[in-house]
């Protein structure tokens, strides 16, 4: 019996079955998602916000997918949102569903904290808002200008966190697109039947 | 819903039926055809090797094993040395670029553990930022050292589990210097800021086609040699690192396509691919060596040849579905998720087997471990290997990953299995092959202990404390009733003792490393002669 043969055959046929499973079946599945009727396509500065957060590895602490109460109740009490679906995704390449909380959190980011002052001073220093915070600092989104400009946005970070003296803060066009990124990440609209038809959860429909 | 539960039985059946085929296949053999089949690796079966002791121990070792059943095999060392010599270049090329990229990603791994808990430490320069650093970390260590450590070892096994010099080694040396510029285009890319922005998919897609192709060159040989091979029997170990070569560079392709995967369909693919670097390439590999490694230590055949091939085929049939798991209770069709389940749980069969065969392999043995630096390595990552996947098994389940998803506790798991586990089994390996190689002794076995240990106690305080702050956290994150800082706070305690254990695997890295280096460079004391001969020649 030629055994290489069947060794190569055997490991063809494994790794063709799941692929099939996890990846032909799920894309015949999920191909014709329509985006819900809420959701928004996002804006050419959220886009840029959006490979801000890829390039800076957000999502090594940051999930994107608050679960369904029934699995466990503390999702939604924190006010993370509704339990995603897969329409919530449509227009992500790449999804950012993230595998950490680290940090809470983020698919609704925008709806539970719409300020942009207080993302920019949380980037520039997130212990200035949070106190305990253990989230990286960004400075370097920000630049330090002798007086601010016309036209550019300034930082009001309490003088304890600031790590140069006088001057002012100034975000960086990175910074302001990171920040539109995340107030634009609301998903609080409501989900039709059809959308949560593939919810894992088996919710009522 | 119908078609979900059909979908599901199918599944069920075929894995199950596929198991009985196998075994059937195997039932036609007569017990001592496959105690011959078992024999296939020995040079003298009843004696024991281990090159990376030092005569001393080597003799405490024999000693120790009173072999029943003494017979010789019809391979010499002089042969097994032509073996050895002919898959010598792309072994050490693969070789001692994994321990540079170990020592690489291991400092960042450090270095990303360290600013969890200095947050403001290294921060205006936004290469050295956590989402990068600890990016570097990932890429270094799986794509650098894990793979090519592997690989590595695949071509040293190879001719000698065939009987047959390496065919196209430069086809394989080749593959090391496409793997490598492929790695260092991609990770630089990634610290300077170009993301490929899913997890273990960081390297930027234009970067990709390096690895295929050094991957598929790295095939070339071996699929060659495999062909031409001169046994007739097709020891287990050729089973799963066959199967790995075999399996990545489709993973790889598939959750490459550009273009293609969109949504929560390519977070499935992510994990689909992302487990199954793990399921279908690391684990197989190392599996395969720990299979040759233990019994050719205590020159003793595994103890059920049969089981080991049940094992096989068991991973080949429910690890690549496994992946979903890391996505329980995320937005995915439901029976997806449960297949991802189903497959975790079922992977307790193949690890069972493992452990069963290896359990009564060294029953009786155990003291052993005293005299054999590989062995020693070798045990560890066994024991590595079956703790790790049950724990898996039961992080699949939904209840568990209620608790333990999103926490610290899935990246201890994931250095349970990638250190404890498959480095271990590698450390093992190199300690076994480099002196047969290089037809060298280490020069300085004090530094093995050194390794041994810093590793290990690293290793321990790092899985150990790192789990149960993850818990603690995951408990945590579920009570609505205590705020979410808490969970964060909780936690700084343990990601504090995981930089003093990893502190102590970075350590245990430069020993392991500054050693090779030393003994490829013949420095150090020479001791008596190469290290094969003075056991071989007697």
């Amino acid at each position: 019996m030629n055994r290489h043969l069947d060794l190569v055959i055997g490991a063809l046929i494994a790794i063709m079955f799941a692929t099939m499973l996890l990846v032909v079946f799920p894309y015949a599945q999920l191909a014709d998602l329509k985006p819900p009727k809420g959701l928004k396509p996002y804006t050419e500065a959220q886009l840029r916000g959006r490979a801000v957060y890829i390039r800076e590895g957000c999502l090594y602490c940051h999930s994107q997918q608050p679960r369904d109460p029934k699995q466990t109740p503390a999702d939604m009490a924190r006010g993370w949102g509704r339990p995603s679906v897969p329409a919530d995704y449509v227009n992500d390449r790449p999804p950012l569903l993230g595998t950490m909380r680290t940090g809470p959190d983020l698919f609704n980011i925008g709806a539970r904290q719409p300020s942009r002052d207080w993302h920019l001073v949380h980037l520039y220093q997130p212990r200035a808002v949070v106190p305990g915070s253990i989230m990286p600092a960004y400075p370097y989104l920000f630049r330090h200008a002798r007086e601010g400009a016309p036209g550019q946005v300034e930082v009001n970070v309490p003088d304890k966190f600031r790590t140069t003296g006088a001057g002012s803060i100034v975000a960086t066009r990175d910074a302001l697109d990171l920040v539109e990124y995340l107030k634009g990440l609301d998903h609080t609209y409501p989900i039709r039947v059809e959308d949560a038809e593939s919810d894992t959860t088996g919710a009522p429909k | 819903m119908t078609y979900i539960g059909v979908l599901l039985a199918i599944t069920f059946v075929f894995s199950v039926a596929g198991l009985f085929v196998f075994v059937w296949t195997l039932s036609s053999k007569t017990p001592a055809e496959q105690q011959h089949d078992a024999e296939v690796i020995f040079q003298d079966v009843g004696q024991v090797e281990e090159p990376a002791g030092t005569t001393s121990q080597e003799a405490a070792l024999q000693a120790h094993m009173t072999h029943s059943d003494t017979h010789p095999s019809p391979i010499s060392a002089a042969e097994l040395a032509a073996l050895d010599r002919s898959s010598r270049v792309p072994f050490l090329a693969f070789l001692y670029g994994a321990m540079g990229w170990l020592i690489i990603g291991s400092i960042a791994g450090l270095i990303a553990s360290l600013k969890l808990h200095f947050p403001d430490w290294l921060v205006e320069q936004p290469e050295l930022t956590f989402g990068r650093i600890r990016t570097l970390h990932l890429n270094a260590v799986a794509y650098g050292w894990s793979a090519m450590a592997a690989l590595a070892l695949a071509l040293w096994l190879f001719p000698r589990l065939l009987r047959t010099p390496l065919v196209g080694a430069r086809f394989a040396v080749a593959g090391a210097a496409f793997w490598h510029m492929g790695l260092f285009l991609g990770i630089t890319a990634v610290v300077l800021g170009w993301n490929g922005g899913m997890e273990w998919l960081e390297i930027p897609k234009p970067f990709t086609p390096l690895l295929v192709l050094g991957g598929a060159l790295v095939g070339i040989p071996l699929v060659m040699t495999l062909v031409r091979r001169q046994v007739d029997h097709l020891y287990v170990s050729v089973w799963y690192l066959s199967a790995a070569v075999i399996w990545f560079p489709i993973l790889y392709l598939i959750a490459n396509l550009p273009g293609v995967h969109f949504g929560v369909q390519a977070a499935l693919v992510n994990w689909w691919y992302g487990h199954n670097v793990l399921g279908y390439f690391v684990t197989p590999v190392a599996v395969g060596t720990a299979y040759y490694l233990i019994p050719k230590v205590l020159g003793t055949p595994i103890a059920s040849y049969n089981l080991s091939l049940v094992g096989f085929w068991a991973l080949a049939l429910f690890y690549g579905q496994a992946g979903v798991h890391h996505l329980v209770g995320g937005p995915l069709p439901t029976w997806v998720v449960t297949v991802g389940v189903v497959a975790s749980i079922m992977m307790a069969v193949p690890v069972i087997a493992f452990a069963v065969n290896h359990g009564l392999t060294m029953k009786n043995h155990w003291r052993a471990l005293k005299h054999s630096p590989t062995l020693r390595f070798a045990v560890v990552g066994a024991v590595g290997y079956v703790g790790s996947s049950i724990e898996g098994c039961f992080e699949a389940l939904r209840s568990v990953s209620t608790v333990m998803h999103f926490t610290h506790a899935t990246v201890a798991h994931a250095h349970f299995g990638l250190y404890t586990f498959f480095s271990f089994i590698m450390f093992a390996g190199i300690y076994f092959a480099v002196p047969r190689v290089l037809e060298r002794e280490w020069p300085y076995p004090k530094l093995i202990v050194w390794h041994f240990w810093l590793a290990f106690v690293g290793m321990l305080i790092y899985v150990i404390g790192l789990s149960i702050g993850g818990v603690l956290q995951g408990m945590a994150m579920v009570d609505e009733k205590r705020p979410f800082m808490e969970s964060m706070l909780l936690t700084i305690p343990y990601l504090q003792s995981r930089s003093i254990g990893g502190g102590m695997m970075v350590l245990s890295h430069l020993v392991f490393v500054a050693h090779a280096v030393l003994l490829a460079f013949n420095r150090g004391p020479q001791r008596t002669g190469p290290a094969l001969f003075h056991k071989a020649a007697a």
